[in-house]
Parts: structure tokens; sequence; C-alpha cells
């Protein structure tokens, strides 16, 4: 019986208890992961209080209504995030390497959590904060715009992205995740077969996030559609931002099915309904046609953004317009819809008849022709180009080739009778992340050092950017290729034993190559680390580091507050290239008054009374959840009465800060593209004769 | 810097490629259809290479293409490669793009459709086929042969030559079984029944196993399979029936979380002995069946497979042996049955 006012939350409920009581390897891993958390906090607390960082955190971000800086925020989540998910991957690798004859370091409960919740993290709380967060940032730079339709229904939608997150982090500290993978199959999730919290905290994360990824989508079509800068035509848009559309239309379609469902779970677990349990009409199978209804879409909402950004560094680093502009148009589009003709390919072994099966596999290879349209389109790009090959060209390069593979491995899947084989082993892990590795994340990562200097002033350094680039292609390499091997050999997935020693060499090197992703990352953070420490020298604050041709390039690093002092022209696919061509670049506009939306503390109060709520549910303290509940609405409804939500900034002000911008850009050196990663280049490229 | 990093980068992806190539090629006696032991194995196989065989013409180019393009069109000083800024689009050019990739996917749609159906679970390879009966179980498997009377745990052995007809459910959560050298998987589900059929033409000891996670002794849910000839089947069946009556008491305790070896030691069966039973009439599968459709919830302790389950309290409602169908994959409600039975089933095959 639950506690009146702790629920069913108890000491033991603490990871460190449960080491205390048994001092294992098992529980010392789990409190050690627990424990980085608890210390990752206090440190990040400690030094925000150290250097005096609270008054600056609050103001310019936590109540920061600007798109900008929500969208630095979600990528600065998705990492955090990501940090922990690659731990977790390399963790589960490892301790496969050694499973032969039960021989694993790990007990199998602690591995039912570890993939459950790397599998959850990476997609929900990584790859959509990361999208969301460059969508966010450069999708109203590059139509124009001063701002997102919402910012503040924006900032709710971080915010409730972030509460998931939490909530994901708060169950390594206390309870537990559950064990049924991310995609939390009933009956086993169902509370007779898994009585415990873990599966409460998979459905309040999906639940409370999923609420922020649908608004966010809502907010980002509403912006497209109406916010694009006088002039610019749909068909005139950066592809990115088509990419961005054809997401986010895909976004408002496939949450409800996994609202739904979880939603279904929920009352199943909680008022002992019976959608999905094994007795009194229940059935499972209607669980896994609305997640996967939701879950196949998913991976294509989160990859068309990352083709969106090798479309943009395509063109911009072979110096070349974007070949095939409405062939890559039309292929989003195609992606988007056929993507939701394809789910239940991931079920081709539940028993439905060949013909249904053979109309779904056809449409899943259906898939593979626009998405191969576009990789010859990104080719087509290259070609008679002045390739520079930067950090982002780099993971360009990895993705062309490792992705074809990934490609070749899904029209392999798509073929039902080959799946009924390779279902459910390491092949079809080796495939996913096939995909989406050097699909979505090189993409991910690509844009993030593509835009970095719009968001900081200064560039990433290429040094030990290209080598975290290389290693991650060679991490995955090692780690991804020995898993098709295996998996052909019928190795299921989830194992926490096996019995073939033949396995063991191909384990071992995906282990290894496991720790090279490490390595991947450690360059990244020091990438990071050593171009803060070198900003001066990297600074590009005329805004233009790369030759740019969209309009984010048309104002400086960083980008200000109100985005552009003057809104550019917007005619033209490449309107800021065609500017600088027609020598109408860097001229001083006529300065406007600028209407802008004022902070608002709503954001944190959504975090705040979420992550109340979402706790509560799990452990069942009524109380709270009651609590928290009301506050959230009122604080919305009382924010309602507040109706002076802008503030005005005046056209003088705008002039002035133009007319500096212009004058630091007509002192500052114009840089070719061979001078392009030196500190010579401080945002103002040359013209250079074609 | 950038220079060298690009060149490593190739170098990697060209060995990384290579090496999965030539491993990749290495045969190894194994369990999966690497090794098919039938038919159908075989062609799964052979679809396989076949469908990479035809992707290659829309993969080759890129994987040759783009270091081709890297190194022609690096931006270097004096190069005499073509420059085309303005170059955006080319009508021929797009028609292949968009042309290739459509026909590779028409002719594999084709393909896959007739091999789809060719090798379709639900297709017989011969008129009344062998037909065993198959309850997924955490985590062991409960074989029944209602012809032959007997039933086996984690022991599956089949005639050569000869068409057999799984029938699967579980008693617990969702599994997948899989005999690869044999044939693919397909779920089993509770309270629903689906089908496999298969057929092997070569003498093999291979395993089965369980590739649906269900729980924390999932990876151990694996169990011999053996393909031997017609003669060596029945003289086996014969053995087996020397077991004793596999009573609802035994069945309730398989029912229990476990493999099989701890229920060996909880029905305390002399060492070695195998866990071979006598099935004196068919109602088993139908009752396990029919326990999810009583129109009554089921409390935890009454479920198998749950963390409570209570094996002394456990019972499978009865079943009338007129009731059966000659069709030993087909379970008949008796009348009284409600609107419950509407899914047994899996997918669409009602």
């Amino acid at each position: 019986m639950a506690d009146p006012i702790l629920g069913r939350l108890e000491w033991d409920s603490i990871i460190f208890a449960k080491f205390i009581e048994d001092p294992s390897v098992n529980e010392a891993v789990a409190s050690g992961a627990g424990g980085l958390v608890v210390i990752g906090g206090l440190i990040t607390l400690a030094l925000l209080t150290y250097y005096r960082l609270w008054g600056p955190l609050w103001r310019d971000w936590l109540i920061s209504p600007d798109h900008k800086r929500i969208g630095i925020m979600y990528v600065v989540v998705g990492i955090i995030m990501l940090l922990r998910g690659v731990a977790e991957g390399v963790v589960m690798r490892i301790n496969q390497a050694f499973a032969l004859h039960g021989g694993a370091p790990l007990a199998p409960e602690h591995v039912g959590e570890l993939f459950s919740t790397h599998g959850t993290i990476m997609v929900l709380f990584v790859a959509v904060p990361i999208v969301f967060g460059l969508i966010n940032f450069v999708v109203p730079l590059q139509i124009g715009a001063r701002d997102v339709a919402f910012p503040v229904l924006n900032q709710m939608a971080f915010n409730f992205t972030a509460s998931g997150a939490a909530l994901m982090m708060i169950s390594l500290v206390i309870g537990e995740f559950h064990t049924g993978g991310w995609t939390a199959y009933p009956p086993y999730t169902g509370k007779i077969f898994s009585p415990g919290v873990g599966p409460d905290y998979w459905i309040w994360a999906i639940i409370i996030s999923g609420m922020g990824t649908t608004m966010g989508a809502i907010n980002i079509f509403a912006t497209i559609m109406k916010c694009r800068a006088p002039g610019m035509k749909l068909m005139h848009m950066p592809i990115f931002c088509w990419t961005a559309l054809t997401s986010c239309v895909l976004l408002v379609y496939i949450m409800p099915p996994l609202t739904v469902a979880s939603v279904m779970l929920a009352l199943d677990r909680y008022l002992d309904f019976h959608f999905f349990t094994n007795d009194l009409g229940g059935n499972m199978m209607l669980y896994a046609n609305m997640f996967w209804m939701f879950g196949h879409p998913e991976v294509y909402v989160l990859i068309l953004p990352a083709y969106g950004v090798y479309s943009e560094i395509a063109a911009t680093f072979s110096g070349k317009r974007i070949y095939g502009y409405t062939s890559l148009v039309v292929a989003s589009a195609v992606i988007a819809v056929v993507a939701c003709l394809v789910w239940l390919h991931h079920f081709f072994t539940m028993g439905q008849s060949a013909s249904l099966n053979a109309a779904f596999g056809i449409g899943t290879m259906l898939i593979g022709i626009p998405t191969g349209v576009k990789i010859y389109d990104w080719m087509a790009t290259l070609w008679r180009g002045r390739i520079r090959i930067t950090t982002p060209m780099v993971y360009l390069i990895g993705f062309f080739i490792l992705f074809v593979l990934g490609g070749l491995s899904g029209i392999i899947l798509a073929n039902p009778t080959i799946d009924y084989q390779v279902h459910n082993t390491l092949f079809l892990v080796a495939h996913f992340h096939n995909v989406l590795i050097p699909g979505v994340l090189f993409g991910l990562l690509a844009g993030i050092y593509y835009w970095f200097p719009k968001a900081f002033g200064f560039r990433l350094e290429e040094t030990w950017g290209t080598r975290s680039a290389v290693l991650w292609s060679v991490g995955f390499i090692m780690t991804f290729m020995p898993l098709y091997w295996v998996g052909l050999l019928g190795m299921p997935r989830r194992s926490t034993s096996f019995e073939d020693p033949g396995f063991v060499p191909w384990l071992s090197l995906s282990a290894v190559g496991a720790c090279v992703i490490l390595l991947a990352i450690a360059c990244l953070v020091i990438s990071v680390l050593v171009s803060i420490r070198n900003r001066k020298a990297l600074a590009v604050p005329v805004g233009d580091p790369w030759d740019g041709r969209t309009l984010e390039w048309a104002t400086p690093c960083p980008a200000p507050a109100v985005n552009f002092y003057t809104i550019p022209n917007a005619e033209g696919r490449d309107a800021w290239y065609e500017t600088k061509e027609a020598g109408l670049a860097y001229r001083q506009g006529k300065a406007t008054v600028v209407h802008m939306p004022k902070s608002t503390t709503i954001g944190v109060t959504t975090l705040l009374t979420a992550t109340a709520f979402g706790f509560a549910m799990v452990w069942w303290i009524w109380w709270l959840a009651i609590l928290s509940f009301v506050l959230w609405i009122g604080a919305i409804i009382l924010r309602s009465f507040d109706l002076e939500q802008e503030y005005e900034i005046p056209a003088s002000r705008m002039y002035a800060a133009e007319a500096a911008w212009l004058i630091q850009a007509r002192q500052a050196p114009g840089v070719t593209r061979d001078d392009e990663i030196t500190p010579e280049n401080r945002g103002l490229a040359a013209l250079e004769a074609k | 810097m950038r220079i060298p990093a690009a060149k490593y980068l190739l170098l990697a992806l060209i060995l990384g490629g290579a090496a999965s190539v030539a491993l990749s090629g290495v045969a190894l006696a194994n369990d999966s259809f690497t090794s098919p032991a039938g038919p159908i194995a075989r062609d799964q196989l052979t679809h396989m290479y076949r469908v990479i065989g035809i992707s290659m013409i829309a993969v080759l180019p890129v994987l040759i293409g783009v270091p081709i393009i890297l190194i022609r069109y690096r931006r270097r000083k004096n190069t005499s490669a073509t420059y085309a800024p303005d170059w955006d689009n080319s009508t021929p050019l797009e028609i292949i793009m968009w042309g290739v990739p459509l026909t590779i996917v028409g002719v594999l749609s084709a393909w896959l459709i007739h091999s789809t159906t060719m090798l379709d679970p639900y297709r017989r390879w011969g008129p009344d086929p062998l037909q065993v009966q198959v309850v997924g179980l955490d985590w062991k498997w409960l074989f029944i042969y209602p012809e032959q009377g007997i039933a086996t745990v984690d022991d599956l052995v089949l005639p050569v030559d000869t068409p057999v007809e799984l029938c699967l459910t579980t008693d617990t959560v969702m599994q997948s079984l899989l005999v690869g050298a044999i044939a693919g998987q397909i779920y089993a589900m509770p309270g629903m029944i689906t089908r496999q059929n298969l057929i092997a033409d070569t003498q093999v000891d291979t395993e089965g196993e369980n590739t649906q996670f269900n729980g924390m002794g999932f990876s151990g849910q694996d169990f011999r399979a053996r393909i031997v000839d017609q003669a060596s089947f029945d003289s086996w069946a014969a053995q087996v029936a020397g077991g004793p009556v596999l009573t609802d008491e035994i069945y309730a305790q398989m029912g229990a979380q476990g493999h099989a070896d701890d229920l060996a030691a909880t029905l305390a069966l002399p060492d070695g002995a195998p866990l071979h039973f006598t099935v004196p009439n068919a109602t088993m599968f139908p009752r396990i069946v029919l326990r999810y459709h009583q129109n009554t919830a089921i409390p935890s302790h009454l479920q198998p497979g749950a963390p409570d389950y209570d094996p002394a309290a456990a019972t499978l409602p009865a079943y009338a042996a007129d009731d059966l169908s000659a069709d030993a994959c087909k379970v008949i409600f008796p009348s009284g049955h409600g609107h419950h039975a509407q899914h047994i089933d899996g997918g669409d095959h009602g």
C-alpha cells in the first residue's frame, strides 16, 4: 500500500542504498552511474555559484524566449544526454564481449535497464533535442525572420523535453528504469510482469516530452508558413527549411499514436484497464501497431533535417549552387509521406498474411528511391565544385560511404523473408545504428560545426574537429560491422549471455570500436575547449565565415537578439550569395521599430511542475501530482492576464547597431576560401573569380 | 591538418570495407541460415545474396564515385578540374537519378512478392504435415506432438524431408521462435496461435532460440533442434512416450520463471533424466490458449511468468475432447465463450 506522503518511495529506492547492501561490480556500476549524475549536478551548481553565473543563466537563458538561445539549450540537453547514452553503449558492448557462458560482469536486470534507457535516450533525448535545437536556431535565420511564430510556446516546448530528460536522469538515482527496451512492448511492461516503477518512468518521460515535441513541431510549421521574409517563396527556401518543414508536418501526424499508446499503457498500469494485457481481451498487437506508426516515421523525422544539413554544407563547401533543388524538395516530401506507410515492417513476424507483408515490404523499399536520389544530388553538387574538406565535410564523406551500407541493409531487411531470419538479431541493431549514426548523428554534428560561429561568434577549430569526425567513422565501422556478422549468425539482440565461442572475436572488436567512439567524443570535447580558449583568433564577427549562400550568414556572428538589424533581401534560392555577387551586401538598410517578446518564467514553471508531476505519478505521490498539475495550469492562466508581452526597440538603436556592424565589415579583410580556416578569417568572404 | 584527416578517413573506410568483406567470407559452421539445412533457409540466404547483388547497381556508384569526385574536385591551387558553380540541374541526369532506383526497386519488388509468397510461414510444404504445438514459457519451450501423444521441454526432434507445421502460443509474454538453419522466426503470443511451416532436407543437430527479450532468463532460452530420419524419429517418439504423464500440476510448474534445468530440479527428476512426457489427449494446447479467453481478469499470481506466480493455485480451463479440431493448430471455442475469442489467430490470419 502506498504511503500517503511518499507514495511507494522508500529509502531502498535510492540507488546507493542497494550498493551498501550488496557491494558487487554490478551495483558498483549502477551506483557509479547514479553518482556521476549527482556529482555532475553538484559540480555544475558549484561552478555556477563560484563564477556568479546564476544571474546570467536566469536572465539570458532560462527565461529568454529567444529562439536561438532555446535552440542552443536544446542542443546542450541533447549533448549531455548523448554523453550518458554513449557511456551506456560502451558499457553494454564491453559487457557483451565477456558474456560467453554467462561470464558477463553485469546482472541481466542491469543490462535490461541499460538497453532500455540507451534506446529511449538516444532517440528521444539526444536526436530529437539536437534536431529541434538546430531547427530552432537555424530556421528563423534562414527565412529572414526575427523570431519564431510562437516564442513562448517554444519555451514551453523546450522545457517539456527537458523535463522528460530530467525524469530519465532521476530514474538513474531513484528507483529503476524498465527492462523492456525503448519500445516498451506490453504485456512485458504491463503491471503483471513489470510491477515496479520502471515502465512508469518511461511512460511519463514519453508523454511529457511528447507534448513538447508536438508543440515544437506546430511552432516551426507555423513559423515557416507565416514568418518568411518578404520575397521568399516556398521554393526559394533553403533545403534545410524544407526538411524542417516536412519533419514537423510528419511529427504532428505521428505523435498522437505514441501518446495514445503510452496513455493506454498507463491506464493498464494505473487503473486496471486491459488494452494490452494477456487476459480479458487485451492485445499487444494493437500496441505494436500504434508504437510503430509513430516509431518508424520518427526516424525520418530525425534524418530529414540531417539531410537538410548535408544539403547546406555540400553546396557551401563545394562553392556551388545546390544541384537538383526541386528533386531534393520532392524527395523530402515523398519520404515524409511514404514513411507513414511502412510501420508494419517492424513486425513482419507477427503472423499476418504474405500479401500484407509484401505490401509493406515494397513500401519500405520505395523509401530507397527518394533517398537514393538525394545521395546522387549531393554527389552532383560536389561534382565540378571546389571542395574544401572542413570538419562538416569529413562527416559528409563518412555519411556517403557508410550510409549507403545502412541503406543496403535496410533494403535487405525490407524483404520479409530475410527479415524472418535476422529480425531481433544484432543484424538489425547494426542496421539501425548504421542509419542513425552516419545518417542522423553525423549530420547533426556537422550542423553544429557549421552553425557554431553563428551561435557563439567564433569558429570551432579544425584539428581536433577532424580527428573527432574521422574517429567517429572508424569507431562506427569497428563497432557495428561485426554486429552485422554475428547477427547473420543468429545472435539475438539484448543477449546477456551466449554459448558460441565463435562470437567472441567479433564482440571484442565491437567493444574496442565502442572505445574508439569514446575517443571521438573526447576529441569533440577537446575541440570545443580548445576553441573556447582560442576564441579571439577564431572569432568571425562579420558573420560569414564559410562564404555562405543563405540568409543566416547575412547577419553578424553571434547573431543579434533581433536576428537582422534590417530584414535582408530574401529573393532567390541563394539569396545572400546573390546579394554578395551583385555587390549589394553590407549596406545600411532602412531601420524600423522592432517588437520583440518579453522574457517569461512560464518555461521554468513548466519544467519544475512537469518534472514534479511526472515524478509524483511514477511514485504514486498523488498530492504532489495534483498540486503540480494545478500549479502548472494556474501559471498558464495567470500569464494570460499579462497583456504586454512584447517590448519595443526604437529604430535609432537598430540603425546604430547596424552601422557599427558595417564599420566592422568594412575594416575586416575579405578572405578567400584558401584562408578559410586561418585566423585571417574574420567572417568577411572575398568575392572570388569563377 | 584537414588534408591528412580526409586521407585517413578514406583509407580507414576502404580498409574497413575490405576487411568486412574478407571476414564475412569466412564460412563458419553455425546454427543460422548461413548454414542452411532445408529449402526455406537456403532460399532465404539465396534471396539475400540476390538483393545485395541487385542493390549494388545503386550502391557502387556512390562507393566509387565519391572518392573520385573528392580527389578530382578538391580545392587546390592550379587545378585543371572544371568548376561549374552555377550548374544546378540536368534533365537527363534527373531521369537517371530517379529512373535507376525506381527500376531497381521495381525488380526487387517482384522478387520480394515471389519470395514472400513462396516462403510464407503459413504455406504448407505438403498435405497433412506433422503438427507440433509449441508453448513459449519463461524461459523454456514446451513442444507437444499431439499425433504421437508426447511432449518435451527444450528438445525439438523432427523427421527429415517431412512437412512440419508448428503451432505457436505462449503462456506468458510475447516470444519469438527461431530455428535459423531450417526456417525464419515467428512471434508467439498468449491467447493467440501463429504458425510456422517448415521442412528440412539435411539431418542436423542444430539449435533454436527465442529472439524476443522476455526477462532476465531470456539469454538461456535456447533449445536443441535435431533433424533425423523417419526411423530414428519413430524410435525417439516411442522412447519419449515412456516418460511421466504431463499432468496439470506438472504443467503449472512449467509456468514459473526459470530455465529447463530449474524445472527439472523442481520436478525432482532423476539426474540426467530428459524432460520428456506422455500426453494422454490433445486438449492441453487449446486449454492453454483458452486460459486468456475466460471473460474474466486473471490476477497476477495466476499468470504464468509473473514474478509472484503461484503454480499451486493456477489452473487451466476445461476443454472437452469432442471439441477438438482435426487441425491441431486450430482451437474451436466451446459454446458460451464471449467476444474476446475473436483475436485467437495472430495478425490477420483469422
